[in-house]
């Protein structure tokens, strides 16, 4: 599997101009709502013409604005995954499943249908209609629709937004076992980082039209390479540091020095640290390497986890004056308690990462 | 009381042939609109809505200039010696220029309220645009287009005068319901005239009833409420 998507379209506030080139098999999208992923996904099915470049998917040219090609819809054998999952209203779910079937003769139709219906778990539900069953089990339905046509390529548009998050996670991990048989590129759009990480193993980063950073996920979330990437990818801490060495920062806002493990090339930047990499020690004395005296400015409890806002090196004046933002387990939380303050948070230099500007 | 039952006869042939033209035409010409998004569209809009605002006697009028006599197509239907004006066939053509845009726009309202995701979806699946009409625009929108068949066929029936100008009310051969009212009515017999305006209230009630029924059982099959 091969893909080369190298557009241009001028949408209404800005620019889609997406050039992505992979061989791998699953990518996830990620970029916030608004930043044309899904516009992306459009232009390789053909919904939506790009205004130029071209879309070649394993060797099969979709569009190529100078040689003057665009493949139909139906020519490109695209699956696809709508957010509303476009079921046919009136037809039954066994008719959906079997609506791009019509080649097939009627036994081979129906032994497809009934094997689809099997594997989704669809099996007592054939008969009814897409209003009579649940948002889980039309999420299904679109997809063996999909995938019965034996399409070469899956897109998926934010395939769990319209889920509550109970059924999000149970239908997340029956997706990622789905996909797993479907033998051709998956490329899926989301604004949730998670659902991009437990999906896929490579990852495209979307910012106002333009792949900001395309790559190997554990690598994306662990050392972003760009300020936008970092945010995207839920990064909480992010501030302006300067280089002191080439393992070494200064961030001038909360007064302090600090280790890294990543080399920094550039003089000015932005440290990033993920609120969950922030450690609470019990080491008292405080005089360790990227260990820092805090304070808590605020705090807000999730059911099992705790946001801790921290004000380095002073005590805060208000809730709103905090350096850095730390989550730690409720447990973690009560043993402070038996502490006093100031606390002692570590940085791991594994986990602070640099972006230059 | 000598009462000519005619008129019914006659309202019926034209009607039902109007209304099956028109559903049609205007099913198709809707369908094709809402597709082209072209710069032409208001205009051609426009045209195709024009006779449901213009007093049907314009619509008489125009159609008397094109199959009249001395009308292109008049004349040209001359040369095999037709004479379509001031037979049914007139009353069937202004039946359905008055009728299209009701139909057309109707239809052309239920196409565009169609989750455009659900036609992509079809397109995708490998569907070919004669499928998408028929396999899913259509059986989605039929609600809208039944109502729009309803009105069309309302319409058709209750059509005076353009039918009066182009088929006039020659009794036995072009008199319509309608054109027997007014002429009963003229002719001061009020109880012909009343009889008249009973049936053609029983007929259209029972059409309109009989397309509301059949719609809420096939929308309550599709909910799940028996069916």
């Amino acid at each position: 599997m091969e893909f080369i998507i190298d557009i241009k379209k001028k949408l209404y506030d800005f620019q889609l101009d997406v050039k992505l080139q992979s061989k791998e098999d699953t990518i996830g999208i990620l970029g916030a709502s608004g930043s044309g992923k899904s516009m992306l996904l459009r232009c390789i099915a053909g919904l939506v013409n790009p205004d130029e470049g071209q879309i070649i998917i394993n060797g099969k040219t979709f569009f190529d604005s100078e040689k003057k090609i665009n493949l139909t819809m139906r020519e490109r054998k695209v699956g696809f995954l709508f957010q509303n999952y476009a079921l046919f209203p009136n037809m039954t779910i066994e008719e959906n499943i079997a609506f791009g079937l019509d080649k097939l003769v009627k036994t081979e139709k129906k032994n497809r249908v009934s094997a689809l219906m099997e594997k989704y778990h669809l099996g007592d539900i054939g008969k009814r209609y897409p209003t009579q069953i649940s948002g889980g089990q039309q999420q299904r339905v679109a997809l063996a629709r999909a995938v019965a046509v034996e399409p070469d390529m899956l897109l998926l548009d934010e395939p769990f937004s319209a889920l509550d998050v109970h059924l999000r996670n149970h239908m997340m991990r029956e997706m990622s076992e789905l996909l797993k048989d479907f033998q051709g590129l998956t490329l899926f759009v989301t604004h949730n980082r998670e659902e991009a990480y437990r999906l896929s193993d490579y990852i495209a980063v979307f910012n106002t039209g333009k792949v900001e950073i395309y790559g190997q996920k554990d690598a994306i979330f662990k050392w972003p390479a760009s300020l936008e990437t970092a945010k995207i990818t839920g990064c909480k801490n992010i501030v302006a540091a300067t280089r002191l060495a080439e393992n070494r920062l200064h961030v001038p806002q909360w007064n302090i020095s600090l280790t890294t493990v990543m080399k920094i090339e550039h003089d000015n930047g932005y440290l990033g640290i993920r609120a969950n990499q922030v450690k609470l020690v019990d080491e008292p004395d405080g005089q360790q390497e990227n260990c820092f005296k805090v304070w808590i400015a605020d705090e807000s409890d999730g059911p099992f986890r705790t946001s801790l806002y921290l004000k380095i090196g002073a005590r805060p004046e208000s809730i709103h004056d905090f350096h850095i933002q730390c989550e730690i387990s409720r447990e973690e939380r009560n043993h402070l308690k038996n502490l006093s303050e100031p606390f002692i948070i570590y940085i791991n230099p594994e986990f602070a990462f640099f972006v230059d500007q | 009381m000598n009462f000519d039952l005619s008129p019914a006869w006659i309202s019926i042939k034209v009607t039902l042939s109007a209304t099956v033209i028109v559903f049609f035409l205007g099913l198709i010409t809707a369908w094709l609109m809402t597709k082209y998004n072209g710069r032409w569209k208001g205009l051609i809009d426009g045209i195709l809505t024009l006779p449901l605002v213009l007093p049907p006697t314009v619509a008489g009028f125009g159609i008397l200039l094109l199959i009249g006599n001395n009308g292109p197509v008049g004349k040209f239907l001359e040369i095999f010696g037709v004479n379509i004006i001031f037979s049914w066939y007139a009353a069937v053509i202004a039946a359905i220029v008055v009728a299209f845009p009701l139909m057309y726009k109707t239809t052309m309202g239920a196409f565009e309220q169609i989750d455009p995701n659900i036609l992509s979806a079809a397109r995708t699946l490998g569907a070919s645009e004669a499928k998408v009409f028929w396999r899913v625009a259509v059986p989605v929108a039929r609600p809208g287009i039944a109502a729009a068949t309803a009105l069309t066929f309302a319409r058709c029936l209750g059509e005076f005068g353009a039918t009066l100008m182009v088929a006039g009310s020659i009794p036995g051969k072009t008199e319509t319901i309608p054109i027997a009212i007014y002429f009963a009515t003229q002719g001061g017999e009020m109880q012909v005239a009343l009889i008249w305006v009973l049936i053609i209230f029983a007929i259209s009630l029972t059409v309109l009833v009989i397309n509301n029924y059949w719609e809420s059982r096939k929308k309550n099959q599709q909910r799940g409420f028996g069916g």
